[in-house]
């Protein structure tokens, strides 16, 4: 029993992966994502957008020759210690470029691994502003914290007309923290007062700190959490029958949140990358494909509402075969040249690299929870001033 | 007793020791310095060394301790606030000003500092704590780990511990590679130095284990009474097995956190503790040997020759079912579960390097005369 | 000062009503084997999962309850065959690995399966209903929670105290070998035990996901640890022990996260000290602090070694 056991063993480990002949030379697309953890949601909301983007152009042309682009999957499990091995596996593969990753602290774990194998990356939705800082190999497509956390801020302060804020972060979690820093130095700066709290990984008890937002008479709570906290702090605020505003980071726009909103008396607003209704093309493009796609469609957390992120994606990939297309070959540390000069009109607007490799971006979304139709609510787009 | 006369079984020990370093370094300079050996290799040292101090304290002295993790955790941090060069800390501590600590240490000295950090907050911990007896141990040091990674997240003390952002821009192992001057390596050091660091520190826990104090710590998990009656001080054997193991913990964290390029305390959970301690059960219980291959075989399956198993695969055109995000985790569980239920000495048992050529012979005898 | 400490007093007495129920499956195993069982929080996740899959196959709530209890209950007895009785003669390290490596498996199965997404739990008519008391409104589960706690409690140490099964068990977690010689059928006491534990667990992921509606594959780990200490602080292997000890962590846990804005309004601090980042952390605090002082927990036996 034990030899066979034993040998069964060894050859389960001995395993290879089967390669498939290609006919059509192929550039590999590194997806740096979390498909597990807390973000595990988010991360593939955001991978469907790089998918659907490879069904609707596949190829390449880099110089002369038409290449087949192939997505390469590493998990980072929304965790700083998984994600080096996960960079490695990506490097190991000899990808050109990488996409990712959703949430900021792994994309920081990540980064020194790009950087020492010469491969560029490109943020698609972590707002943390040392991801870019101080290197020359991190792009970034999206906004940054110091602006969401100002526009929230401000739309809390003049539109809602809160004069304290409760602002609840996840302990150990550097987009959490870093987000609730910005969002309490502009509130402050504006005349405001905030309370800043943070909760230990794993809690599912919110009850208590919502009670304290409510002893200190906070007019809005500010949590920008990851997915997995989000839908409990919204099913418990209910509960509770909060008479304060519920405000969220661009992690809220996801489907589970709709979803734990609807039917409640709710007031939660969120900023965030992408309105539903933009891009009219891509819209129907991307239901179209969700609804013909059984495993997308679990992955989109069973409906075909439009994350953000999607789009974000979506936009993440075309920049890449542009980058691709400038540079005109698969060298990394070419397409690293040439993505200082990519120019992009995405979905989510146009993109263009400033000197620290973010896009120039100026404009957020607000968007608000409709709670008896469970549907985004568009309310403004929302700039610094 | 056994004679301290050098035989041909540690000779060839030595032997494939070096030959381990030769190839390793042999590799290094040869093979793609992407490739995905050397981050299994790297990592597989620093948990070598982490599993072979948890050893010394679950398998040698009996100690059940699960507060590895919160150990690790103070050398890594200690390492990375004093390295961190000076001209960085302004970015790395961007919402503390640039932190307290305003000075940069070189490697070495750093990492020393981790160990003796980690072991003096063992020492602390273990003044209390080393009185409780077994499983009660366990939890206990389970909880302080906790605490710990509490206490270093926190926000008040963020001028130090930068709070619940990650550490980063500190040396790490690809500093170890030589350049030239067009900044081009000319000799890749970067797998060799981690071996060599955990080389040294294993060597020394060896040397340790086989002096008297080991033999006393073996008394002690015998039988901790009988140990007592013969004289053997047992709040102060324990108390230097706990600090041992914790010095090297925290060196083991230091090497991870070299390993990782950017260090958060989040990361070392009560999950970081049980990897380490699965290791040690898979290497063997009491197998220094044991536990350095268990941790090179454990990081490679988690980390690389599983990775297939996560991607939908073709055989021709035959889609291979099952296989899809998550089940590599899940392939890698049950392979732990056979191994725990079916292989329960592990990979070594008790035995040693020197045993695989012919010592253990010699012991039996010794022990049946 | 009574309406700023009630509602966290009223959460803590809901949440160590669940942890007691979680916690009586460890303490029944540790009393019996000698092993922390670290897969029993992860039991108490995937009977959460299992509830909400059954849920989403259409079938009725009171059936899928029903399944729920009994899906769990086989699993308890599984893994105990599958993963326990084998190592019976080990030493005891070889089982508590075996019972990290279950948990592991069970995490990584889940995870696997709902592919790391949020599954929202079943909404349990009547336990779901708002309510009203003190001018705090919560769920019904809140209030139902201790009062549920109590009397399964009751039930439970009826059972051992007055069944033959019950002194079945008594019997062998006082002495594992003689119990044997004196016939009594050591693996059926041990299955039992299991299933217990696992039909409390099933019971506890009822009313901790009707209150906090979210499951995903690490959901079970901080319930069980915190469920574990609760054991441990009221003295292993003693069941008024665990059910106390939930009590009073769940309570403590709860002051802590809300200590800044009681000093506050007390008048005792000016400023927020952040003393919620703590509330883990005093739990384990606490934790040590009893076993320095009283090595075998609050209702705890005392053991002796034999030379």
């Amino acid at each position: 029993m034990k030899k066979i056991l034993a040998v069964l063993m060894v050859l389960c480990l001995m395993l290879p992966a089967f390669a498939v002949a290609e006919d059509m030379p192929v550039v590999k697309i590194g997806v740096f994502e979390p498909a597990s953890g807390d973000n595990g949601a988010g991360g593939k909301q955001e991978m469907l957008g790089m998918q659907y983007a490879n069904t609707v152009t596949p190829t390449v042309t880099i110089g002369d020759t038409e290449y087949k682009v192939e997505l390469v999957y590493a998990d980072n499990g929304s965790a700083t210690d998984k994600a080096p091995s996960a960079a490695a596996e990506l490097v190991n593969q000899q990808v050109s470029v990488v996409l990712g990753s959703y949430g900021s602290g792994v994309s920081i774990a990540g980064s020194p691994i790009f950087e020492q194998a010469g491969v560029p990356a490109i943020g698609v939705t972590c707002t943390n502003p040392q991801v870019t800082l101080g290197n020359n190999h991190y792009f970034r497509i999206c906004f940054l914290d110091p602006f969401q956390g100002t526009v929230l801020a401000n739309y809390a302060y003049k539109e809602l007309g809160a004069q304290v804020a409760y602002c609840l972060a996840e302990l150990g979690n550097d987009y959490d923290v870093g987000l609730a820093y910005y969002f309490q130095q502009a509130f402050e700066a504006l005349g405001g007062m905030v309370i800043s709290e943070t909760f230990p990984t794993g809690t599912s008890d919110f009850t208590s700190y919502i009670n304290n937002a409510t002893g200190y008479g906070a007019g809005v709570f500010f949590a920008p959490c990851s997915i997995a906290y989000t839908t409990l702090i919204v099913d418990q605020a209910a509960d509770q029958n909060v008479n304060f505003a519920l405000m969220g980071s661009d992690t809220w726009d996801s489907n589970k949140v709709l979803e734990a909103a609807t039917g409640t008396n709710l007031d939660i607003m969120i900023s965030t990358f992408y309105q539903e209704g933009g891009n009219v093309e891509f819209d129907t493009g991307i239901k179209a494909w969700l609804n013909s796609d059984a495993e997308a469609m679990t992955n989109n957390g069973g409906n075909d509402v439009i994350a953000a992120v999607s789009a974000m994606g979506y936009d993440a990939y075309y920049v890449a075969l542009e980058a691709l297309k400038a540079a005109g070959s698969t060298d990394a540390k070419a397409v690293n040249e040439a993505l200082w000069n990519v120019s992009h009109e995405g979905v989510s607007g146009k993109i263009v690299f400033n000197e620290i490799g973010d896009a120039d971006r100026d404009t957020a979304y607000i968007k608000k929870i409709n709670t008896t139709t469970g549907a985004w609510d568009f309310v403004a787009v929302q700039g610094v001033n | 007793m056994r004679t301290k006369k050098i035989n041909s079984s540690t000779l060839w020990s030595a032997l494939v020791i070096l030959l381990v370093y030769v190839g390793v370094f042999i590799a290094e300079q040869t093979l793609p310095s992407t490739s995905m050996l050397f981050t299994v290799l790297k990592k597989g040292a620093t948990y070598a060394l982490v599993a072979v101090s948890m050893n010394l304290l679950n398998g040698f002295t009996g100690l059940f301790s699960l507060g590895q993790a919160g150990f690790m955790l103070i050398g890594a941090y200690t390492y990375a606030i004093l390295t961190i060069p000076v001209a960085d800390r302004m970015n790395v501590y961007q919402y503390y000003a640039g932190g307290l600590v305003q000075f940069a240490m070189p490697v070495v000295p750093a990492l020393i500092a981790a160990g003796l950090v980690a072991a003096l907050f063992a020492f602390l911990i273990g003044l209390p704590v080393l009185r409780l007896k077994s499983d009660y141990l366990a939890i206990a040091t389970l909880g302080f780990a906790e605490i710990i990674r509490a206490i270093f997240q926190w926000n008040k003390l963020g001028a130090l511990t930068n709070g619940s952002n990650i550490l980063r821009e500190f040396p790490t192992f690809n500093d170890f590679n030589l350049m030239n001057a067009q900044g081009e390596v000319t000799v890749y050091l970067s797998t060799t130095v981690p071996f060599l660091i955990a080389g040294v520190c294993i060597g020394i826990i060896v040397l340790l284990i086989n002096s008297t104090y080991g033999r006393s710590l073996r008394a002690v998990k015998d039988d901790e009474v009988a140990a007592e009656a013969m004289g053997i001080n047992l709040a102060h054997h324990k108390q230097l097995s706990f600090c041992v193991s914790s010095f090297f913990a925290g060196i083991g964290g230091a090497m991870l956190a070299m390993y990782q390029s950017t260090i958060q305390a989040k990361a070392f959970t009560s999950a970081m503790t049980y990897e380490i301690l699965l290791i040690v059960v898979i290497g063997g219980i009491g197998s220094i040997t044991g536990s350095c291959l268990a941790s090179f075989l454990f990081v490679a399956c988690s980390e690389w020759w599983l990775r297939f198993l996560d991607q939908k695969q073709m055989i021709g055109d035959f889609e291979v079912p099952l296989l899809r995000n998550g089940f590599r985790l899940v392939v890698f569980s049950i392979i732990i579960m056979i191994v725990v239920l079916f292989f329960r000495q592990g990979i070594m048992g008790t035995k040693e390097l020197p045993d695989l050529f012919g010592r253990r012979k010699n012991l039996k005898r010794e022990v049946k005369a | 000062m009574f309406n700023t400490v009630f509602p966290y007093l009223l959460t803590g007495i809901s949440v160590g009503g669940q942890y007691a129920l979680i916690a009586i499956g460890y303490t029944m195993v540790y009393g019996i084997l000698r092993l922390i069982n670290f897969a029993h929080g992860d039991v108490f996740m995937v009977a959460g999962i299992v509830m909400v899959y059954l849920n989403a196959s259409g079938i009725p709530l009171w059936l899928s309850i029903l399944l729920t209890l009994l899906i769990t209950v086989a699993i308890g007895f599984t893994v105990e065959r599958i993963a326990y009785k084998p190592l019976r003669s080990a030493p005891r390290m070889s089982v508590m690995i075996s019972a990290i490596g279950v948990s592991y498996t069970l995490q990584n199965l889940v995870l696997y399966i709902t592919g790391g997404l949020n599954q929202f739990y079943p909404k349990i008519p009547f336990f779901s209903n708002a309510v009203t008391i003190f001018g705090v409104s919560t769920k019904m589960v809140t209030v139902v929670t201790p009062i549920l706690t109590v009397i399964l409690v009751v039930a439970l140490v009826q059972l051992i105290n007055h069944t033959k099964i019950g002194m079945a068990m008594r019997a062998v977690s006082k002495d594992f070998e003689t119990s044997q010689l004196m016939g009594i059928k050591i693996n059926n006491v041990i299955s039992t035990t299991f299933i217990i534990g696992s039909f409390l667990a099933a019971v506890g992921s009822m009313l901790y996901f009707t209150n906090y509606n979210t499951v995903i594959q690490t959901s079970g780990s901080m319930p069980g640890l915190k469920a574990f200490v609760a054991a441990v602080f009221g003295g292993i292997g003693s069941i008024p022990g665990a059910v106390v000890g939930a009590f009073v962590i769940g309570i403590c846990e709860n002051i802590i996260k809300g200590l800044d804005i009681i000093l506050f309004k007390a008048g005792i601090t000016t400023q927020n000290m952040g003393l919620a980042t703590f509330s883990d952390a005093f739990t384990f605090a606490l934790l040590i602090i009893i076993l320095i002082v009283k090595p075998t927990g609050l209702f705890g036996e005392k053991t002796t070694d034999k030379v």
